[in-house]
Parts: C-alpha cells; structure tokens; sequence
C-alpha cells in the first residue's frame, strides 16, 4: 500500500493542513509520498520532505500549476495516482475543488471529509451539517479521499529526510486561467489551525464593534471568525465564517459572542473542547451546547472581559 | 445559450435530523423535504442569465425518486422552462450522479451547467467537479459573481483565504455558493403556469448509465452528545473558570 497525500500550499509556504492529512495518512498506513504542485514551489517540496513519516517527494513544478487551477492538477493527480492505493488532500477550498475530479478522471468514488480512519478501507465522516456520523467502507482500487484537518492531530513538522524527486509531466487543458485574487490581510492566526477562536454573530450590529473582539482576539493570541449572519450584514468578509458552508474549526477555546446557534453554525465549532457563549438571549440554542455561558449584553461583557484578560 | 440546472430533493435545512434507532441510516419518514440551498441558488443564478438576455432556455434537470417532480415544479415556478428527472429510488453516489447528468449533458448540449456546491444532506461537494471532469468542462467552483462575455464566462470563487477569479472557456460548469444571489420566491401565478411546463422522466438505463457504487455505508450513528454545560453569572467568575478550571487560557 502507498499513499499520495497532496500538499497545501501556496507556492512560498507549506500549509498546517497537509501535516493534518498526512497523519490520517499515516492511520492508514503505509508508505506516503507527497506530491507538491505549483511555480517556484521547491521550499515547499524541502519543507514536506522534512515531516515526519514521508518517503518521498514529488515535485511538479510548473506554470500549469501555480494556481492550483483543477483543470490541470487533477489530470496530473489522476496520472501519477495510478499507481497508489490511497489519494488523499486536505478538505480545504483547493482539495474539494479538484479531488472529486481526480476521483471522476479515474472512474472512483470519493470520500468527503473524513474524520476518521477505523481501517485501510473503512472511515468516519460527517452528514447533515454534522448531526449524523457515517461509518463508510470503500472496495475502490484506488481510494480517493478528502481528510478534514481538525479530525486529525498534526504530525511533526520536522524529522524527516525525503528525497525529493522532480515531475517532469506537464498537464495544461488550456480550458481555464487565473485572472486575480483578493486575499484578506490579517497578522492573527489563521482560522482553521488556531487554538482560540472568537466568533461574532448578528448581535455585534456592525463591522465596527467587531473592534471589539479584535481586542480580545489579540489578548488570547486568537483568531477571529463570524457566523453567516454576521458575514451576510457586511460586518466581516466572508473567509471569517465558521460553519457548514463556512470553515470547520476546532479550537481548544471557542468563544460565540452575539451567536444564537443555528445548526449550520453548530456544524463549524461543536467540536472545539470548550466552547463559551455571550448572549443576552438566555434561550439562544447556543447555550445548549457552551460549557460556560454569560446572559449578558455583549456591549458590556466583552470589554469587561477584554480588561480582565 | 441553453443552461442546464441540476437540483436535488433533501431534507429541509431547518429540521433536526435523527438517526434511525438501528443505525442504518437518517429517519426521513415524515420529514418536510425541500430544494437543497445551493441548487435555490443555483436556479437563481441560471433565471437571472435569462432575464439578462445571456440565457435563451433553463433546464432543471434532478436525480432522484418520483416525488422529487416537487422540486422539478418549484425550478420550473422559478423561471425554468422545461424540467428532466431522471428517476432512480435508490440513493445514488456523487459519482453515479454525474455520470447521469453527464448523460443528460450529452443530449441537451448546453453551453453552462449551474449546480450547488453541496447538498445538505450527504455535504459531499462533489457532483459538479465530477461532471466537470466527465465532461472534460473547465469547473468555476463555489461561485459568489458569474459574468458571461462571449464564449467564456468569469467566475470569482470563494476560497480559503478570500476571493479568487478565474476565466473559464464555455462550455463550462459552475457550482453555487451562498453568497451568489438571493433567491427569489415563487409566485402564485407562476406556480400554477409551472404545473403546465413540460417535464420529461428518464431512466438511467435510457442514458446507458450504470449506478453502481464501490462505497457502502456500514452505519449511521448520532454524534457525541455535548451536553450543556454552566451558566456564570459575571465575567469575572467566566475568566476564573477559563483560567482555573479548563486551563484554556
């Protein structure tokens, strides 16, 4: 059995998430190579190389690959995952945009989001914004499967010593082109991968007070994130929402300030291990799931927090 | 130019599901169905292109059993000109799906397919990239602006870290995120003059499909409960209990 775990990345640095993967890769077991895809990506194939448990890696870099554009990278997936039993890529925006086209190209279904690995071929995965778990078996030749990172620990970052071999295959449609991206600027950590996050909800009123959180964000050392609702108002854009169309996080600490507590937000945090709500609603459903709860006007209770810290 | 909408029966998105007591799946008996979010969004999209003039006919097309004609008659009270339900009973897999669609693809020739990026009930977010690939169709996945020019269309993407665009050639597939459109809702009028569009059923032997799937679900099971936990009454018994308690802070 040989795994091919997918980096994440952005051409400069090798994101969190792939370490994620690679452990469920390692729950399977077997060797695992790492293919690194993009332009000018040779610091992320020395930095995959170094983690721990891979055998080798693969670098394809290329100008076809420089922004991940699926057209390109799931027919270069497809083609070198013949020969492996697992594919397996971090459920991030780039995973699922190409994974279930590397499933489709080699005529396999895909497993969505794992969050657990019970055997090579048998694993855990969410339904339903998460109120249901599925346990699902795959007799795929090749098993082509999206890993959620916040259900596996990280492995070591350092340690290992792969070689790196280069890719000289070069898959180019010539369907699709990158015009421009807008990437949010912030020095907090980043969503997925922070340890506290604190989260505004409609009851902030406005982009403004979410100054507030800010504060608080930066005493905890935590990142900041949003429901729908808040996201939808224009308070903050739309990178910041956690939920089930949003980011899933689970943080050590989770703090819902303004929240009520749908269900498709509920998806994106209940699995942080202490979750804390301010809310002056006492019967917001997000009380029936925070180990502490404040009913307090928010206005009031996050400054006061924000000075006791 | 022809777009086909894919659609999809599921669970409406405000019930809270229960896992049947023998784990073999979620209890749907007697649960409010509804289109899924996404393909509303999606629906949207496509009648917008048309009220645009970038658009000449709509096509809902969805997989699945013969009481999802509801969802048929709901894209077709939305705008859409004629629907096809390529009827299966069976849950199908993602892939089984695209193939299907790809097969419907194939005869209807239109030059953009509008899906939602996943449905709520599976949370797969996979049909639109598989039919991509199958079709060998450029994909604008997880769409909040499409713009059509000529015989390309632009589509910005939300990803990770914010927005990305990207040009697509047509034919293409693009699949819906939340933030592309409000959709609207169906009138009374219109509601009526959809019973009367045409709706054509399929099987998916006509399209020479086969379904079946290489992943079986062995069980279904409730997550753990997280049960409520305490109610402090100040923020500085809240600090304390951070600090003290779950030592988080």
């Amino acid at each position: 059995m040989t795994i091919l775990v997918i980096a994440e990345h952005n051409n400069a640095e090798l994101n969190a998430a792939t370490l994620n993967t690679l452990a469920a890769a390692a729950a399977i077991g077997g060797d695992i190579d790492v293919l690194v895809a993009g332009e000018g990506c040779s610091a992320v194939a020395d930095a995959a190389a170094k983690a721990a448990g891979v055998s080798k890696v693969l670098l394809a870099d290329n100008a076809a690959y420089a922004h991940q554009l699926p057209e390109n990278i799931a027919a270069l997936v497809a083609e070198l995952g013949k020969g492996y039993s697992h594919i397996l890529a971090a459920a991030s925006t780039n995973g699922k945009n190409y994974l279930p086209r590397v499933a489709a190209l080699l005529d396999v279904d895909q497993i969505s989001e794992i969050i657990a690995v019970e055997s090579a071929d048998t694993f855990k995965r969410p339904i339903y914004a998460g109120n249901a778990i599925a346990t699902v078996q795959s007799s795929a030749a090749i098993k082509v499967i999206t890993v959620r990172a916040t259900g596996f620990d990280a492995v070591a970052a350092e340690g290992g010593s792969a070689s790196v071999e280069a890719v000289s295959s070069v898959q180019d449609a010539g369907v699709s082109s990158f015009v421009g991206e807008e990437l949010a600027k912030s020095d907090r950590p980043e969503l997925a991968g922070a340890k506290i996050v604190v989260s505004g909800g409609r009851g902030m009123q406005n982009g403004d007070n979410f100054e507030m959180l800010y504060k608080v964000a930066d005493k905890l050392g935590a990142a900041v994130g949003a429901s729908r609702a808040a996201v939808d108002a224009g308070f903050v854009p739309n990178d910041m929402q956690v939920g089930q169309t949003g980011k899933i996080v689970a943080p050590q600490l989770y703090v819902a300030v303004g929240i009520s507590g749908a269900i498709q937000h509920l998806a994106g945090m209940k699995d942080s291990k202490v979750i804390v709500a301010i809310n002056k609603d006492e019967e917001a459903p997000i009380f029936q799931v925070a180990d502490y709860g404040l009913v307090a006007d928010l206005f009031e209770a996050v400054p006061e927090l924000e000075s006791k810290l | 130019m022809k777009i086909l909408v894919a659609v999809k029966r599921v669970v409406d998105y405000n019930v809270k599901v229960r896992v049947k007591a023998d784990n073999s799946g979620v209890d749907l008996a007697n649960v409010k169905m509804s289109m899924n979010p996404f393909c509303e969004i999606a629906v949207e999209e496509a009648v917008r292109l048309k009220e645009k003039g970038v658009a000449t006919e709509i096509i809902a097309v969805t997989v699945g059993p013969t009481a999802a004609q509801e969802q048929l008659r709901t894209a077709l009270a939305l705008g859409a000109d004629r629907a096809v339900l390529v009827e299966s009973a069976e849950e199908l897999s993602s892939l089984a799906i695209a193939k299907l669609l790809k097969g419907v693809v194939d005869k209807e020739q239109p030059q953009l397919v509008i899906l939602g990026k996943q449905a709520i009930d599976s949370d797969n977010n996979q049909t639109g990239q598989m039919l991509a690939a199958l079709s060998g169709y450029a994909q604008g996945t997880f769409a909040s602006e499409v713009a059509v020019d000529g015989d390309k269309v632009k589509v910005t993407r939300e990803i990770d870290g914010g927005l990305q665009t990207v040009e697509l050639k047509l034919p293409a597939i693009v699949t819906t995120d939340l933030r592309l459109n409000e959709p609207r809702y169906a009138s009374l009028p219109n509601i009526m003059k959809a019973k009367k569009k045409p709706l054509e059923t399929l099987k998916p032997e006509d399209l020479g499909v086969s379904t079946s799937s290489t992943v079986t679900t062995l069980k279904v099971e409730a997550p753990a409960a997280r049960s409520a936990g305490i109610k402090v009454k100040s923020v500085d018994e809240l600090v304390d209990k951070l600090k003290n308690e779950a030592k988080v802070i």
